[in-house]
């Protein structure tokens, strides 16, 4: 938003703009004119005006006093503490504070980029600072790993925001008073604004100067200016005229939209909440704190907010594409046939779930992030007993789904059993000798394990992450990387364990899938005020705001003078297209209808 | 969802062809600068010359050489009002180097300069060849030719020259055409060197209509981004020489007399920043809202999002910057230079090296 606050200097009332150009001393006036318009009688002139809060008709000496003094006006000799207050408020709503934390943003929103995050990969944070025992913790303290909640990120971001709230609320309270008052007063030199035009009506057209005003009033008006006629009975009439007060409209609309958007996601971020789950085919999810594998909260959540649906994963199906020779074995789609009952006893009812498609359920949405293989296996103890008997879920780690995978059989007898290794899904035996995956369809699906028993650490109470088995504590049975070799399992294959442990079997293969859920009350809010700022953005930069003055005037020799000058608010590159029309709209009325050729005199007065 | 190979093996080769032609076309612009600095080095220094004469007698123009850049910068901005009427026609700024640059208006003269029209039909040549290439990439994948980096990028450079070919239609930017065309090549290159990719499918993340909104808005804005690049360092170069020349020294580089003046250079750069940031809001607003249908939410600090709003800020920062006493001219330059390398570092380096959510559009 472009601080001119020197709103002032635009007061009709005042009138020191248009005059600007006509001003007779010449001396410094581009520079002179440059610096009021930025500064003008506004904050960045802020030190000094706090404590002595010239008014606004003493901007031209202000401005002079301004570049000589330079540096001098920031020495504070009485200010007092409310002085003080009004100086930093002052320098914190000034286009040049804003332009700095603005900038200042973009730098800080880097770090966030460079450094693994916690709120999106915790995981990856404990590797970093694992790997980086010196400097890992000092990210730490500095908040590198949380940035985008970070005490240092939040001031930037709220201080702009203050910032943008002590620009925009004034501004509108101007712009308000600018929209009800009346175009500003006809310069005294029309020639000195930046576009000029004069034309000469003969004396046989009939046309009067103030029928010319009014004519060039309506005129104007029908191009959507706000007109004003003065010195209607004088001998030199004039209109008024100004256009595209929408601009300044759309400014502030951008600019409250985005506080709008500030406060929308803060309201999403209290009231939502967003939670993980995998599911097996045939696997059932229903919408409670226990259904979830992780759960994120907002600060305000209630669990009351949970609406009991049930969904149920029936059928997953993936299809690789099998045509191409150069993208061979890339996923094309991803399906999944979705049992969805939305509260309890109510009909349920068949639903597809793909990515880019979420269902909608019960205030929530439920998206597709992932999926990837659940051996079934069956875990038998040295008793002969089965410790475990379902599917498991295996991590995919490429696009060839080369999946780690990890079982435990805390109930096997004996001893406790864990297998950690890998599934692959279709296993050739490499040119090494090791086995690697080769296609993502289940074409020759293996299992290759290690073996361990002991105590796997359950019963301690504490949590432990399903997908990781500590083999601290555990003796191992067999495994790849000894003599003896891991366990290699085919499909319906079953391997029994040294040393009478028990055995695990390969029953079958099923496909899982790893749903988010999210509820986010803000997130209509956010569109709504996004898509406001975005028309307010277009407005803002987009419609030209232009101010317009006609003189007409009779010459001695019966001709009627008539001359008009614009002058743009703001950026406007049209201004100069913007007066030749007007030429020509005036000219087709005044000169061609009486079959007068349209003359470029640019006599002034 | 049939991929045709064949003619994504004629889209490579067309691609080839179009790099090879613009390679002409942008020995053509050069060819037009080093030739224009040749025969108008005569006339820049009798300019010089002349402004060192203009020195002595004008009080004014002394004044506005002697605060040096910083000074000018702050002279000119707010360029519709009326000071700017008086920069326009009265500042000893524009008298002393009106005469070494290009006329403001970025009109065609009747001057000849062959090299420059040759350089202009042989990039509509290649412009058609590398329209060929990405229409028969898009018909060969069965799909929006923007589905992965390689895509985007000779997609990207063909929305250049398409924008610079149109612009060229109603104003004599040819001073661009070595700047400009030399981008374009460096994309092509990137693309066939950097990401070659063969025609394929779509991963089902990319499977959406936001595909289309999203990069087709972000691929435009990158373009004009492109061509504000160009122009901000042309301005940078110019303002340079303007200073020189205001100090009556020799301002070297000759071949700046085709570029216009730093101010004009900076106006338009502004009026095609203007629409490339509404554009840039508008990806990033697409984005939110495909992000919201794949992902579950509309922002998530992804590496990919991390900088696209990064981008967005710099870019508001140079609008700002062009209300703010002090920031015009060369600062404001600096930002949108600043801002481009961004959107450089976001392609390349994010796409490539950085592990996020938009990893699958590389490679």
């Amino acid at each position: 938003m472009r601080r001119t606050t020197g709103e002032e200097e635009l007061r009709p009332d005042d009138g020191g703009r248009p005059d600007e150009g006509g001003r007779p001393d010449e001396g410094g006036t581009d520079r002179g004119a440059a610096t009021e318009r930025d500064a003008g009688a506004g904050t960045e002139s802020g030190a000094g005006k706090g404590a002595v809060d010239v008014g606004q008709g003493a901007g031209r000496t202000k401005k002079s006093r301004r570049k000589k003094s330079g540096k001098d006006d920031v020495v504070l000799p009485a200010l007092g503490f409310i002085g003080m207050l009004r100086f930093v408020w002052r320098q914190l709503t000034s286009m040049r504070t804003a332009l700095f934390l603005l900038l200042l943003l973009a730098v800080a929103a880097v770090p966030g980029s460079l450094f693994p995050q916690r709120p999106t990969n915790a995981a990856a944070v404990d590797q970093y600072i694992e790997d980086h025992p010196v400097v890992g913790p000092w990210l730490e303290n500095l908040q590198l790993f949380d940035v985008y909640s970070s005490v240092w990120f939040s001031a930037i971001y709220l201080l702009l925001f203050i910032s943008l709230i002590g620009c925009v609320v004034p501004r509108t309270a101007q712009h308000a008073k600018a929209m009800r008052s009346k175009p500003p007063r006809t310069p005294r030199r029309l020639s000195r604004l930046p576009e000029y035009s004069a034309m000469a009506i003969p004396a046989a057209a009939g046309v009067t100067p103030s029928s010319a005003i009014e004519e060039a009033a309506a005129m104007l008006k029908k191009r959507g200016y706000r007109v004003d006629v003065r010195d209607r009975d004088t001998g030199r009439p004039s209109v008024g005229a100004e256009r595209g007060f929408l601009k300044e409209v759309g400014n502030l609309l951008f600019h409250i939209c985005l506080i709008g958007v500030l406060i929308s996601v803060a309201v999403g971020g209290m009231f939502g909440y967003s939670g993980q789950k995998t599911l097996v085919e045939g696997d059932t999810f229903v919408n409670t704190l226990v259904g979830y594998d992780s759960f994120e909260p907002g600060n305000n959540f209630d669990r009351g907010q949970l609406d009991p649906y049930s969904i149920r994963l029936d059928d997953f199906s993936v299809t690789f594409d099998r045509q191409s020779e150069a993208n061979y074995g890339q996923p094309l789609d991803y399906t999944a046939e979705m049992t969805v009952t939305e509260s309890p006893g109510a009909e349920p009812e068949q639903q597809v779930l793909e990515v880019n498609d979420p269902l909608s359920i019960g205030g929530t949405n439920v998206y597709l992030l992932g999926n990837g293989y659940a051996p079934v296996v069956t875990v038998r103890g040295g008793n002969g007993n089965v410790a475990y008997k379902g599917p498991v879920i295996s991590l995919p780690s490429d696009s060839s789904y080369t999946s780690s995978i990890v079982i435990k059989a805390p109930d096997a007898q004996p001893s406790q059993l864990g297998f950690v290794g890998l599934f692959i899904p279709t296993a050739v035996v490499g040119k090494d000798g090791r086995t690697v995956a080769s296609d993502p369809d289940p074409l020759n699906p293996q299992l290759l394990l290690d073996s361990y028993y002991g105590n796997l650490g359950l019963d301690s109470g504490d949590p432990q992450n399903v997908y990781a088995l500590d083999v601290k504590g555990l003796n191992q049975l067999n495994g790849r990387q000894l003599d003896t070799g891991g366990i290699v399992l085919k499909a319906k294959e079953t391997y029994k364990l040294p040393e009478g442990k028990g055995s695990i079997s390969f029953d079958g293969l099923k496909r899982y899938i790893a749903i988010e859920v999210h509820h986010d009350p803000g997130k209509m809010a956010v569109l709504m005020c996004s898509s406001l700022a975005l028309l307010g953005l277009i407005m803002s930069l987009f419609i030209g705001r232009r101010r317009a003055w006609v003189r007409a005037g009779a010459h001695d020799d019966g001709r009627t003078m008539v001359e008009f000058g614009l002058l743009a608010r703001g950026e406007d590159y049209r201004l100069d297209a913007e007066r030749d029309k007007l030429r020509e709209l005036f000219g087709r009325k005044w000169l061609v209808e009486n079959g007068q050729p349209d003359d470029d005199d640019r006599k002034d007065k | 969802m049939g991929v045709n190979e064949t003619l994504g093996e004629y889209s490579d080769l067309f691609m080839l062809l179009a790099a090879m032609t613009y390679l002409v076309a942008f020995l053509g612009f050069a060819w037009d600068m080093a030739s224009s600095s040749k025969t108008l080095k005569a006339v820049d220094q009798r300019a010089a010359s002349a402004q060192n004469a203009q020195q002595t007698t004008s009080k004014v123009s002394t004044v506005a050489a002697g605060a040096g850049a910083q000074a000018e910068s702050t002279s000119h901005e707010g360029l519709t009002g009326p000071s700017d009427r008086v920069a326009r026609i009265g500042s000893g700024r524009s008298a002393s180097v009106s005469d070494s640059v290009a006329a403001q208006s970025m009109d065609y003269t009747g001057e000849r300069r062959v090299a420059a029209r040759v350089g202009v039909s042989i990039t509509a040549l290649a412009f058609v060849v590398h329209l060929a290439a990405v229409l028969a990439r898009g018909i060969a994948a069965d799909r929006v030719p923007w589905g992965n980096m390689y895509e985007f990028c000779t997609t990207g450079a063909l929305v250049v020259a398409g924008i610079f070919l149109g612009a060229l239609t109603r104003k004599d930017l040819r001073f661009l055409g070595t700047f400009v065309i030399g981008l374009v090549l460096i994309m092509l290159c990137a693309a066939t060197i950097g990401f070659p990719t063969p025609v394929g499918n779509l991963i089902p993340a990319l499977q959406s209509y936001w595909l289309v909104i999203h990069v087709s808005v972000a691929v435009i804005a990158s373009s004009l981004f492109t061509l504000t690049f160009a122009m901000s360092v042309l301005q940078l170069l110019q303002s340079r020489r303007e200073a020189a020349l205001a100090a009556g020294q020799s301002p070297g580089m000759a071949f700046m007399k085709r570029v216009p003046a730093a101010l004009n250079l900076e106006n338009l750069a502004y009026r095609i920043n203007a629409v490339g940031f509404v554009l840039w809001t508008f990806t990033l607003m697409a984005g939110a809202i495909w992000a919201e249908e794949a992902w579950g939410r509309y922002w998530g600090w992804d590496t990919k999002e991390v900088w696209t709003f990064v981008i967005w800020v710099v870019f508001a920062g140079y609008l700002h910057a062009r209300a703010t006493r002090g920031w015009t001219g060369t600062r404001a330059a600096w930002l949108c230079i600043v801002g481009y390398l961004c959107i450089i570092f976001n392609f390349a380096i994010v796409n490539v090296f950085f592990s996020g959510l938009h990893s699958y559009s590389g490679l």
